[in-house]
């Protein structure tokens, strides 16, 4: 590389050293270097190995569009890959490597795809798929799953650590009257004009630097602006980038906070992920440009033309000693002018033979000329050059760099987000954006304003346009024609060569070929979407921000058609790559999701509960004595509530306050039972249905008064529950006088459950008198007290088939009722149980839970049926009775045991017949346990026709998951006490 | 991100709602005929353009909101309760 840094050039801060490793050697650059800049001045020249045929590459940009210079950067748990060494600010330690290749960038073993070039054309991937001749027929799949390992090693990016990663992102939210991207002359005029306005401005620039592509002039200094917006009270956010736009007026933001910074404080977050929402977007974000694909035109030392004046300008790196400029459009002149003066050998083609350009003559002008092969391949050693119209071969130029300049796309990607197709401009070659209803004003070279000036004057437009748009002002205004050039833009997008092997690159990224478009055309992925797909072209990183033009200009030409015939692909966010760090933010680890814990939470820990999740929720598994396991333990406390009493926090339940005159109707409405003979001090289980017929949740409520009842409903379907009530009572029966509140939260519930439970709770309520079986029947209901005056709700409710009572108190008593409760259970030898053993006890008595009721099960198949009534209409009545709810073959609730009793299964093995294991087989096991009181396995679960049909027959389970098979006795879900005897106790 | 304008609450983001469905169904009486429910809960129109929808504030207020939407742009040109006489509560508090 004939790189080098020049003393007097460039902004960097000379004062300030920073050393740093590139693939594990030492170099030092300046303060104010990005990682691409202190490469070049070091004469690092190849970067990185190309997607598919490994080919070196360089640095072909000074921003966000660059797709030569992807490199890695830290290493272990900070290893980021694919990061734009362009816009990787320097810092002191930073560590960098090169990546896909190995054993390094310089010279990489799978160099050796370029010669494989034919294998790789477009849709490679899917044709290795559809499998290769001669073996394709239906082979393809084995095949690629051969050689995938391979191929995916050798085409693609670098890659993440694989470790947790330490740094800490942030979501942030702001609100402003208008947010304007770039800080160009554009965005600085609209944003200035703004707050003179008196509107509450924020300004993003994705640079470190305010400027825009003034950052590339050589007598550019921003410190007077940036005063100047600071007094205006503008909130100036550099290095965050608007990555993409939403609906409303909604921006969103990534601000890098620390990527610069080589010890950053671990207590800032590495990046900040912004929504911005805003009333009026202003979008100044430049224009980029564009290449020219012919033969070779990514040796490392092709540039673009602007990419050079920045590294000239602003990092004081002179690019190349023999520079050749080939364009097509007047905007590389003053950078031909300001490298020569700067030292180098500077030659022009310019594809045009007709157009005037005033210059010092220091430089060479080929007017007509264009490239149309690079020698070299490491480096560049010639340019071979032709005359523009005939294109053989007319002489070779010796020179170390080629700078391109194929025009410039303004940047509409952030509009394109909104569905705004751009239009083709004729005149200037390229796409500008469209009008937008929404309150989004371009401006700038983004509008396709090529002269400072015009630029200037489409911010203060646009802010006008704004301040009209919003109702401040009703004033009039105008933006200036696009283009500003003096010389008209001769469309130039590829140079043909015919020479076997060559490759003229349209994506540099993905390594997409000039003939990769061509073969998409003969193979008939014509259209823009197909072509993108089939040939990857404008996918990774930089999503084609260089070469799509260049690929939809080729399809235009194959069609016979003008470009914006041929259309062009929807941009969609991110406008640059977001970390997935950032978008998960601090919902990481245990803050994944919230957690919910109930009032007695502590406590139950404290006493030595194991914790499980269910929901969101943490609710108490088991508590294990010491040295026992899971299953000794849930034993034990299922064979306690059966023998004496147990302990069950079970305030996880949802809890619903159901007050108002039109109380009674509302439930009778709701569940599938009736509600309307319920007496007060009674409870009732119920069930919901959904509108078509299907249960939705069961649960019970609780008649406390007249006009008031108190409702629970299961863990996973309180929140759905809720919601449907009230939609119920605001959108269906807005006549019915009924008010419906949560009070999860307020109530802390407990059940208390075995013979032994109304003596323990004897010693517990204020007076016992109350919960005797005559005042407190089976699904009585009570207000009274405990003992300290702790006011309580008992309802004698059972889940576990033994005599049972549910206990609430508020929430704050919770411990104190523990304390109690627990004290006096202790006295009858009770225990406290978790949800292993709840779910052994409900599992004996044939109570379903979510694992039964999943959303595709009816009352008839949950074996309910009893609890549909005859006598009046409610939710889902009408519907539970359709056809394909009544079929005869419909999966009903029943009971299995392993025939053979010392075997066991698990939830989710297949019910087969026995000389018919497959498929979805004639039924499924849904929840099953050890059974403490049979002293086997046991389950639940569904099979077609049910118990009467198979309870002489055994039946098959097979789980092939575990590699497990078993024959099943079907017997009925009521596994003990089927008349409830003990519950009336 | 739809930002929709809740009587009570004031603009919020589409997030602290939840969707719910087609507002202009009239649900038929409990008691109505399988032919009629089935018309009701599952025949839906597929527009374009403007539709009536029903939006749960369930992070917020708890209302539920009949929102006029673009099924096009995602622009909204109404919001109101979709309970008459909260309705009316609003309508006298403008
Ligand atoms: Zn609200």
């Amino acid at each position: 590389m004939k790189t080098r840094r020049l003393d007097n050039y460039g902004k960097i801060n000379r004062d300030k050293i920073l050393s740093f490793s590139w693939d594990k050697k030492n170099y030092k650059g300046f303060e104010g270097d990005t990682l691409a800049s202190a490469l070049l001045a070091n004469k690092i020249g190849i970067v990185g190995r190309s997607f598919k045929y490994h080919r070196p590459r360089g640095i072909f940009s000074s921003g966000v569009e660059e797709s030569g210079a992807l490199v890695t950067i830290g290493s272990k748990d900070r290893r980021d890959p694919n990061v734009r060494a362009t816009t990787q600010e320097l810092y002191n330690g930073l560590e960098a490597s090169g990546q896909n290749a190995f054993p390094n960038v310089n010279f990489d073993l799978a160099g050796i795809n370029n010669y494989l070039g034919r294998f790789f054309a477009a849709g490679f991937y899917y044709k290795t798929f559809m499998g290769i001749p001669p073996l394709e027929w239906g082979k393809g799949t084995a095949i690629w799953m051969f050689f995938e390992k391979f191929i995916r090693k050798a085409a693609g990016m670098g890659s993440a650590s694989g470790l947790p990663d330490p740094d800490t992102y942030e979501h942030a939210h702001d609100f402003c009257d208008l947010i304007v991207v770039g800080s160009g002359p554009a965005g600085v005029a609209a944003a200035i004009e703004a707050a003179e306005k008196k509107l509450d401005v924020i300004l993003v620039e994705q640079d470190s630097l305010i400027g825009g592509n003034q950052l590339a002039e050589n007598d550019f200094d921003n410190s007077q602006i940036k005063n100047q917006l600071e007094n205006l009270g503008i909130k100036i956010m550099t290095r965050t980038t608007a990555f993409g736009l939403y609906d409303n007026c909604v921006v969103g933001l990534l601000e890098r906070v620390t990527d610069h910074i080589s010890a950053p404080n671990v207590k800032i977050p590495r990046q900040r992920f912004w929504t911005i929402r805003s009333k009026h977007i202003i979008v100044g974000a430049g224009a980029i440009e564009r290449h020219i694909a012919f033969n070779n035109n990514d040796i490392p030392g092709v540039m673009t033309v602007n990419a050079s004046k920045h590294y000239l300008n602003r990092y004081g790196v002179l690019t190349g000693k023999r520079i050749v400029i080939a364009t097509n459009n007047d905007s590389v002149y003053e950078t031909a002018h300001q490298l020569s003066e700067a030292g180098a050998n500077v030659t022009v083609l310019d594809s045009r033979t007709n157009f005037e350009i005033e210059t010092n003559k220091s430089f060479e002008i080929r007017k007509g000329y264009v490239p149309y092969n690079i020698n070299g391949s490491k480096k560049i050693n010639s340019l071979d050059i032709s005359k523009s119209e005939t294109i053989n071969k007319s002489e070779t130029i010796n020179c170390d760099q080629v700078l391109l300049s194929g025009g410039w796309s303004p940047a509409v990607h952030l509009l394109s987000h909104r569905g705004v197709k751009p239009k083709w401009d004729y005149n200037n070659a390229c796409f500008l954006p469209s009008d937008t209803k929404e309150n989004i004003t371009m401006v700038g070279s983004s509008r396709g304003l090529w002269n400072k000036n015009d630029c200037i004057a489409s911010g203060i437009a646009g802010t006008t346009d704004a301040l009209n748009r919003l109702g401040i002002s009703k004033t009039n205004y105008f933006f200036p024609k696009p283009g500003g050039w003096k010389n008209s833009i001769q469309p130039l997008y590829e140079v043909k060569y015919k020479k076997t092997r060559s490759k003229s690159f349209v994506d540099y990224q993905h390594d997409v070929t000039t003939d990769d478009v061509r073969l998409a055309h003969r193979e008939g992925f014509i259209s823009v979407e197909h072509l993108k797909r089939y040939t990857t072209l404008g996918m990774a990183n930089d999503q084609g921000k260089m070469g799509n033009i260049i690929g939809l200009s080729l399809m235009a030409e194959l069609l016979n058609k003008e470009i914006p015939e041929v259309g062009t692909t929807v941009f969609r966010p991110p406008y640059t790559p977001v970390s997935i760090g950032a978008l998960s933010g601090r919902n990481v680890g245990k803050h994944f999701r919230p957690l919910r814990v109930t009032p007695m939470h502590q406590w139950n820990i404290d006493h030595g509960a194991k914790m499980i999740e269910v929901g969101l929720y943490q609710r108490p598994w088991y508590y294990p004595k010491e040295n026992e396991t899971l299953s000794d333990s849930y034993i034990r406390e299922a064979s306690t509530v059966r023998k004496t009493v147990g302990i069950c926090d079970v305030t996880s339940l949802g809890k619903i306050a159901i007050q108002g005159p039109d109380s009674t109707e509302f439930l009778n409405r709701i569940y599938s039972n009736g509600f309307s003979k319920l007496q007060v001090g009674k409870a009732r289980y119920g069930i919901m249905l959904r509108d078509d017929g299907i249960v939705m949740d069961d649960g019970t409520s609780w008649r406390l008064a007249e006009n008031e009842y108190f409702m629970t409903t299961s863990t996973g379907e309180a929140a759905k529950v809720m919601s449907w009530l009230e939609e119920l009572l605001q959108t269906r029966w807005t006549d019915l006088n009924v008010n419906v509140t949560s009070v999860s939260e307020q109530w802390a519930g407990v059940s208390v459950a075995g013979p032994k439970s109304r003596e323990v709770l004897n010693n517990c309520v204020d007076d016992s008198l109350v919960i005797t079986n005559n005042n407190l029947p089976f699904m009585g209901v009570t207000s009274t007290f405990l003992k300290g005056n702790i006011p309580c709700r008992i309802a004698r409710i059972s889940f576990s088939g033994e005599l049972a009572f549910e206990v609430y108190v508020k929430s704050d008593f919770a411990n104190t009722m523990m304390d109690l409760l627990w004290k006096n259970a202790k006295k009858y030898n009770g225990c406290l149980y978790g949800l292993e053993a709840l779910g052994a006890l409900r599992i004996e008595k044939g109570h379903v839970t979510a694992a039964e009721l999943d959303g595709r099960v009816t009352i008839d198949d949950a074996g309910l049926s009893r609890m549909a009534s005859t006598k009046k209409s409610y939710i889902g009545s009408a519907m539970r009775k359709r056809g394909v709810l009544k079929n005869n073959d419909r999966e009903i609730l029943v009971g299995f045991f392993p025939a053979n009793l010392k075997e066991t299964f698990n939830a989710g093995t297949i019910v087969c017949e026995k000389n018919n294991i497959k498929g979805q087989g004639i039924g499924r096991i849904t929840s099953v346990t050890f059974s403490p009181e049979l002293g086997h396995w046991i389950g639940l679960g569904f099979v077609k026709g049910g118990l009467d049909k198979w309870k002489d027959t055994n039946l098959v389970g097979a789980d092939p998951v575990r590699n497990k098979q078993m024959n099943l006795k079907v017997v009925s879900p009521h596994m003990i006490d089927p008349k409830g005897e003990r519950m009336y106790a | 991100m739809i930002r929709i304008n809740c009587p009570y609450c004031g603009e919020r983001d589409h997030s602290e709602f939840s969707y719910g469905g087609d507002a202009t169904i009239n649900y038929p009486s409990l008691d109505a005929s399988e032919k009629e429910w089935t018309e009701a809960i599952f025949f839906r129109k597929n527009i374009k353009g403007y539709q009536f929808e029903t939006w749960h504030h369930s992070n917020g207020c708890r209302m539920w909101l009949v929102v006029e939407r673009s099924t096009v742009t995602h622009e909204i040109k109404s919001v109101k309760p979709c309970h008459p006489n909260l309705q009316k509560v609003v309508e006298n508090n403008k």
